[in-house]
């Protein structure tokens, strides 16, 4: 072999989030439904653009974004017998025949300064009548399905009381080709798998993404120098810094909630122990100290608390300890191996991949109740991640020999798998809402 | 402007994908080689005694221990079995012999539990294979642990078989 072959062999690539990858489209399936779930028809938003409309519309987004949730039925196009395209148009008593409970009309159109477009839309209850919403959301060139994504929220909202997570991001890995094929990528897409982007490209493994709390930072570990090391990228420009790549491993990286601090493992004394370190100075402080592997930080909301997973006790177990430092208190009490917690956004609920035997599932420890809800069947389900306004779990899981993502309610009732046709898809991370 | 530079990035993914393709190869040798027994007409004049571990040409021959470069575990843990620590006595005589010698303990595990979790018992593997090798008479300066945790398996069917195969360290030479 060549010298110059070689040295592309090492080639990492690291692209900004503009570049578009050759990346196979995610696909979304419902797995199991929620027969109590809300009737909506979101009629279909008039286009009143010369330009032609795109083939995935707003209304078909909006819609699809709802079922996705879990929490609504939206009703197919097909069956709607009449498109009103303002409220003097709705007849009420009859979207009441069909046993529809909301009505959404809109229309689309492009925005007075000649960028991008207008997206003007109501919510109605069938029932009292009553006009819930009436917006318009304004998007740039291109940014047609984030607009839709945005009118899912504000609609999500108006019904359930919680904030939307439609708009987000999701960042994931993906492994293609084997031994000397391989390919790593750190992808970022919708929440709802599209438009993926690779940020990332290595023949290394890459593992563990975690996004900074403005959304505009990832934080990883990348092997592409023979060793563990982390990394903090900007997603839209690419920029990256390299943050620890000491003797041993250098892992799972977590930003706090204020952004100023990066949690991560390190193995330089001699097995793996939990430190912090401040961003701004470089100061770094461990915060645990045992013989045993203290791996897998993640943060409080409140930044007080950091819970990682620890076999101090014999099996991996889910622990907190102040984020100042302190003694560990073990925190998960039931089960044989809880790992990799996820905190959700009221801080009272962790996810873990929870063992038992060879199955592995995704579960979520209650703080208040002290108990787990078990909410995925297995068998290889790991990496769980909150959504931002804690309505699902993203999770990596296994499906025909190879790697694929899913999203579970928060209640366990619906489940939706994202299938990448290609490789295997791991490590999920949902990102913080966007503004 | 934006399709020259989606074409510009195109070609260095193209590119980069293609030098991914020929990667050189860096494959461990084959743990268990089933070479067949040299022939009566074969030379055997210069044949290395398999039990001379300072002998480097026993990393060829499937005779010898030093041939046998893969350390397997149980499910979660790090002890090294019983029927690994020849092969690892013989590694700890070679590296004492021959102060050039330099490996890398490459720690694995299977597919089950978390990949970061995992990472950390893949060194927890490798140091305990550096351990062993060092009370036997290898120079703390001849090993290196990195872990890969459960990133680079041999085999890819979640089944006993295959997990078993995946929880090792590899002693990889980088000088003999």
């Amino acid at each position: 072999m060549t010298k110059p072959t070689r040295l592309l062999a090492a080639l990492v690539f690291v692209l900004g989030f503009f570049a578009q990858a050759a990346q196979a489209q995610l696909e979304i399936e419902i797995v199991s439904g929620n027969p109590s779930a809300f009737p909506i028809a979101i009629v279909p938003f008039a286009w009143e653009d010369p330009d032609p409309e795109p083939i995935d519309t707003v209304s078909q987004i909006v819609s699809n974004d709802l079922y996705r949730s879990g929490l609504f039925k939206p009703m197919a196009e097909a069956d709607m017998v009449d498109r009103p395209r303002d409220a003097e148009g709705i007849r009420f008593g009859t979207w009441r025949l069909l046993k529809v409970d909301y009505i959404v009309i809109g229309s689309v159109r492009p925005s007075p300064n000649g960028m991008g477009h207008d997206i003007n839309y109501q919510l109605f209850d069938v029932h009292s009548q009553e006009r819930l919403l009436s917006q318009i959301t304004t998007v740039g060139e291109g940014d047609l399905r984030f607009g839709a994504h945005r009118v899912a929220d504000a609609i999500y909202e108006a019904l359930t009381g919680v904030p939307g997570a439609f708009s987000t991001r999701i960042a994931y890995i993906t492994s293609t080709g084997e031994g000397d094929d391989s390919l790593y990528e750190l992808v970022v897409a919708d929440a709802d798998g599209f438009g993926p982007q690779s940020i990332v490209g290595s023949p290394e493994p890459l593992l563990s993404p975690s996004w900074s709390p403005d959304g505009r930072k990832l934080a990883y570990v990348s092997f592409e120098k023979g060793n563990s090391e982390i990394y903090i990228q900007d997603v839209a420009t690419g920029a990256r810094e390299i943050i620890s790549s000491g003797q041993g491993i250098n892992g799972a990286p977590s930003f706090s909630p204020d952004g100023t601090q990066l949690a991560m493992t390190l193995s330089r004394t001699g097995n793996p122990e939990v430190f912090v370190t401040d961003l701004a100075t470089g100061k770094q402080s461990q915060l645990t100290n045992h013989w045993a592997i203290d791996t897998e930080p993640a943060w409080s909301p409140d930044g007080r608390t950091i819970y990682f997973t620890s076999d101090r006790g014999g099996k991996p177990q889910i622990y907190g300890i102040s984020a100042r430092g302190g003694t560990p208190q073990r925190v998960t009490l039931q089960g044989d191996y809880n790992a990799r917690a996820s905190v959700a956004p009221d801080g009272r609920k962790i996810a873990v991949a929870q063992g038992r035997g060879n199955e592995y599932r995704i579960a979520v420890w209650d703080l208040d109740t002290e108990r787990f809800t078990v909410l995925t069947p297995g068998t290889l389900d790991e990496s769980p991640s909150f959504a931002p306004n804690g309505s699902m779990v993203l999770y990596a899981t296994r499906q025909g020999g190879r790697g694929v993502l899913s999203a579970v309610s928060a209640d366990g009732n619906v489940r939706q798998r994202l299938v990448l046709s290609d490789g295997d898809v791991r490590e999920p991370a949902w990102s913080p809402v966007i503004r | 402007m934006k399709i020259a530079l989606r074409f510009a990035l195109a070609l260095i993914i193209a590119v980069a994908l293609a030098a991914c393709k020929s990667k050189p190869v860096e494959e461990p040798a084959p743990v268990e080689d089933t070479a067949p027994p040299a022939t009566e007409t074969a030379d055997t004049r210069g044949a290395p005694d398999p039990r001379d571990y300072t002998d480097a040409r026993n990393f060829d021959n499937p005779e010898s221990l030093l041939s046998k470069r893969v350390i397997y575990f149980d499910f979660d843990k790090s002890t090294v079995r019983p029927e690994f620590r020849d092969v690892i006595a013989a590694h700890a005589a070679y590296m004492a012999s021959s102060a050039s010698a330099r490996v890398t303990l490459e720690g694995h595990a299977d597919e089950r539990g978390t990949r970061e979790y995992n990472l950390g018992l893949g060194e927890r593997r490798g140091n305990a294979v550096s351990g062993l090798l060092s009370a036997q008479g290898a120079r703390g300066n001849q090993t290196n642990v990195v872990s890969y945790g459960e990133e680079r398996p041999v085999c890819r069917v979640s089944d006993e078989d295959c997990w078993a195969g995946n929880r090792r360290v590899e002693i990889v030479y980088t000088a003999r």
